[in-house]
């Protein structure tokens, strides 16, 4: 899957100001730019862990999708989505993300991914999601 | 002049509504906290900037995870008194059902709170709170006043 056919964001990410900047080879790397709405902390005008999370489950989510194993027609949920926040990320400056799938197997496919601002060795936040394959795409009668 | 502390000043420390109000990506969301008695519920009215999956239509993970983390921290900070916002370490997030297009409930419980460190679980539903859609544990880093 190219970036092209990517870069259809969801509703949720458009409203965070999320772009698809890379696709290569089985890592995406994803920018969000600093902005007011995405303060949590008033006092110090740094951006909330929430948008961060949000990110990360997106970018991992593209990055399934980046793997040459991944079949188009597949849905997928995310199961898990563990993170880790090293450092507050600073204010006025872009959040960066970059996600790798690094293993996709027959239900599972496994992703880790890092948060940072100017240099990837200086994570904001790093976290490792488990999504499920195959899961269905239309809405379920029963729910 | 620090929120928790104009707060406190304003003797609404435990007015979490007003804590919301006061953080723009809470507002974003369009989160709200209800209180009956000292027991605090967070609600996430539905709205479609909150969509991650368009075909299904299902609320984005991203947003679910916000929702926890900040229905966490509301509970620590009522629970608590603060000097800054707690800063999370870590969060740990199981997704139990697709977030269909309804609001969102959520409650929390500071499993152990430490002098520095609290360890905080989060679950939220929507029809039924036996039936949650998603589940969270933290540890958040405090700075008691």
């Amino acid at each position: 899957m190219n970036k092209d056919d990517l870069e259809h964001l969801p509703p949720h990410g458009e409203a965070i100001g999320m772009s698809l900047v890379s696709v290569v080879g089985r890592v995406c790397t994803v920018k969000v730019p600093y902005a007011e709405h995405l303060v949590g902390d008033p006092d110090t005008g740094i951006i909330h862990g929430g948008v961060i999370t949000a990110t990360l489950d997106n970018a991992s989510g593209w990055a399934v999708r980046c793997h040459e194993d991944w079949a188009t027609e597949m849905g997928m949920a995310t199961l898990d989505l563990r993170i880790d926040y090293m450092r507050p990320a600073e204010p006025f400056k872009d959040l960066m993300v970059q996600a790798e799938c690094y293993k996709l197997a027959k239900n599972i496919a496994f992703v880790r991914a890092v948060a940072y601002q100017d240099d990837i060795e200086d994570q904001v936040a790093t976290s490792v999601a488990a999504f499920m394959l195959g899961t269905p795409n239309t809405p379920r009668a029963d729910s | 002049m620090k929120i928790l502390q104009q707060l406190r000043d304003e003797g609404r420390a435990d007015d979490m509504q007003a804590l919301l109000a006061s953080i723009p990506y809470a507002r974003f969301l369009g989160m709200q906290v209800e209180r009956k008695g000292n027991e605090i519920t967070t609600i996430l009215p539905f709205k479609d900037s909150l969509v991650g999956n368009v075909n299904l239509p299902a609320i984005h993970g991203g947003a679910i995870g916000a929702f926890l983390e900040l229905t966490s921290v509301i509970q620590l900070l009522f629970d608590t008194s603060c000097e800054r916002l707690p800063k999370t370490v870590d969060i740990s997030i199981d997704y139990l059902r697709s977030g269909k297009p309804v609001a969102t409930y959520g409650r929390a419980i500071v499993t152990r709170q430490g002098r520095r460190v609290a360890n905080v679980r989060a679950e939220i539903w929507q029809d039924e709170k036996t039936r949650p859609i998603a589940a969270a544990h933290g540890h958040y880093l405090l700075t008691p006043v």
